[in-house]
């Protein structure tokens, strides 16, 4: 199956940055409502730039992997780029394989372009970068992408929110 | 006991009339569907019923005095007939719903109305009030939960349940000290969605009316899976679905007895359920047009009472031994692979017929996708039991359900899928 790529599953065994850590500034949890997997996520913010995000996940290895992904791709970086890395994996998850991925953006997110092609999975993807965005908000950081960004206004409407996803609870 | 599964010829028979099983899916492969616990397939009998409704009869019944209008009406009552023979009720006792759900609510509000002093009926025991208690269990699906809480929510009533054993069958240890002079409502469900497990429903019924308690069953998972006779099971409610039952979506059953429906205020309001309108106030039609507002779902009561006869046709007590000789073949293939736990009895007394378990080192929902590559549906998650999984210590299971089309065939195929599980994640089992 071309969606179980290797990098995704060595992600879902070991998982980069697991635990939650001191100091954060905020603290979310998430859940799927569809099938139960959370996650609670902290962030620390720091002079512009993510100094760390810590996490305790429970889920399929699709969720588990992206979070350890999330934690590679942002950790160490400016807060504006790693608002750019959460909208490019985020469009790229919900373009429904039209969006593959860039590589200099996402990093090793690019293993998860399969998962777009499964519409039931990409809540599982986004479940850690959902939250991430949302923790900064509770940090006080503006993630209102700038007007130049090739971001629609769903996007961000959608953060914040906890359940973060455009479909209904099927239960 | 002597009813026998389908023959091969038969279930070739049966499998002929629900097109949809003939798709393939994933890149050609035939569709192994397992998830009829979800939803099930609908047989042609079905959709021709719902056509024939709209090509021949198609009118707002209950309403209006043209040809079209009484034809219409006569047959949405014929289905009542249909629907009520199927279940051992009178047509009287049959409120068509939109689904189950809502013939849950329909309760909880009546409750709800009662006790704000709602029209519609007088009846003393439909005033919830603080001191009062509903009695629920763990393993409810959540329309059997939620509602409940609602209900307990707006009224003062205290939400109680009882628990669930850790082999999955209900704990009644301490039943009697749950279910007492304070309980106005005992809410449970006949087959658990997730567990398979079927509960003693007559001896709790008999348990709650003792201490004048309402018992509300929610038989979505056993009326379209083992015969139901409703005076046999003592109950004063019960709700089930069309669409799990070969029947089309958007229709469902509240079933209830008929001094209780007359004595329960009404929930949803407006046209056809009324008998008088001022503009001051309103009085209500009887039962069980009182609790059909609006222009009823006449074409789907159609198809419903078709698959009624579709499967009285099959005949119930063969449905429910098919079903259990293929639960029976799941439960022994699981059971030679010790990386497999089944949630749920794994003995076929008093059972279901779904069946769920956990992969060692695997989501279910990653086993879940392995299996839907291989064209077999089955339904990962909590299955609407968020409450029952955590009481287990799961956060989520993989569950194979059945109904009258699946083959032995098909569970075969599901086992040699579950094998090649572990490997796509880097496991390695024991064999």
């Amino acid at each position: 199956m071309d969606l179980y790529q290797q990098l995704i599953l060595d992600h879902a065994k070991e998982r980069h940055g697991s635990g939650l850590r001191e100091p954060f500034e905020a603290q979310v949890h998430h859940v799927n409502p569809t099938c139960g997997d959370e996650v609670t996520l902290r962030v620390h913010v720091a002079d512009g730039v993510v100094q760390d995000v810590s996490y305790d996940a429970q889920g399929c290895s699709i969720s588990v992997a992206s979070t350890s992904v999330l934690h590679d791709e942002v950790t160490g970086y400016p807060v504006e780029q790693a608002l750019q890395t959460y909208e490019a994996m985020r469009a790229m998850l919900t373009s429904r394989g039209r969006d593959s991925g860039d590589e200099e953006v996402i990093g090793d997110g690019v293993a998860f372009s399969g998962v777009a092609k499964y519409p039931a999975r990409v809540k599982c993807a986004l479940l850690g970068w959902s939250a991430f965005a949302d923790a900064l908000v509770h940090a006080g950081v503006d993630i209102t992408p700038p007007a130049v960004a090739v971001t629609t206004p769903v996007g961000v409407s959608a953060v914040g929110s906890l359940h973060p996803t455009d479909d209904k609870d099927p239960s | 006991m002597s009813a026998l599964p389908f023959t091969p010829a038969e279930s070739a028979r049966i499998r002929a009339d629900f097109a949809i099983l003939t798709r393939t899916v994933r890149g050609g492969r035939p569709l192994v569907y397992l998830d009829s616990g979800a939803t099930s397939h609908k047989p042609r009998q079905v959709l021709d019923a719902e056509r024939h409704f709209y090509e021949h009869l198609n009118a707002a019944v209950h309403r209006g005095s043209h040809l079209l209008s009484e034809e219409g009406t006569d047959a949405y009552e014929a289905a009542r007939h249909t629907v009520a023979q199927f279940i051992g009720s009178r047509d009287e006792e049959i409120v068509f719903t939109r689904n189950a759900t809502e013939a849950i609510n329909l309760v909880a509000y009546a409750f709800s109305n009662g006790a704000a002093g709602g029209g519609g009926g007088a009846g003393e025991r439909f005033r919830l009030g603080p001191g009062d208690e509903v009695l629920i269990t763990e393993m409810e699906h959540h329309a059997n939960l939620v509602p409940w809480q609602e209900v307990c929510r707006r009224t003062g009533a205290t939400l109680r349940w009882v628990p669930v054993t850790a082999e999955g069958r209900l704990d009644l240890t301490h039943l009697d000290e749950l279910l007492t002079e304070r309980t106005k409502v005992f809410a449970f469900t006949h087959a658990s969605n997730v567990l398979g497990t079927v509960n003693p429903v007559r001896d709790l019924a008999d348990r709650a009316h003792a201490v004048g308690a309402l018992v509300v069953l929610d038989a979505c998972q056993s009326v379209p899976h083992l015969p139901v006779d409703v005076t046999e099971l003592g109950v004063d409610l019960l709700a089930f679905s069309g669409h799990k039952m070969l029947g089309p979506l958007g229709v469902g059953v509240l079933w209830g007895r008929s001094e209780i429906l007359d004595e329960m205020p009404v929930f949803l309001t407006g046209g056809s359920m009324i008998e008088t309108v001022t503009m001051q106030e309103s009085t209500y039609a009887p039962v069980p047009q009182k609790f059909e507002a609006g222009v009823p779902v006449a074409a789907q009561a159609v198809g419903l009472a078709a698959a009624c006869d579709y499967l009285t046709a099959l005949g119930m007590d063969r449905v429910h031994a098919h079903e259990l000789m293929l639960v029976r073949r799941l439960l022994d293939g699981l059971a030679t692979r010790p990386w497999i736990r089944v949630i749920g009895p794994t003995d076929l007394h008093d059972r279901g017929s779904v069946v769920a378990f956990v992969a060692d080192g695997v989501h279910p929902h990653d086993v879940g996708q392995v299996l839907d590559d291989q064209g077999i549906a089955v339904r990962v998650g909590h299955h609407c039991a968020w409450p029952l999984h955590r009481a287990l210590g799961v956060t989520a299971t993989t569950r194979a359900s059945f109904a009258a089309y699946n083959t032995a065939a098909e569970v075969d195929v599901l086992l040699a899928a579950l094998d090649s599980v572990p490997a796509v994640f880097g496991l390695e089992v024991a064999s």
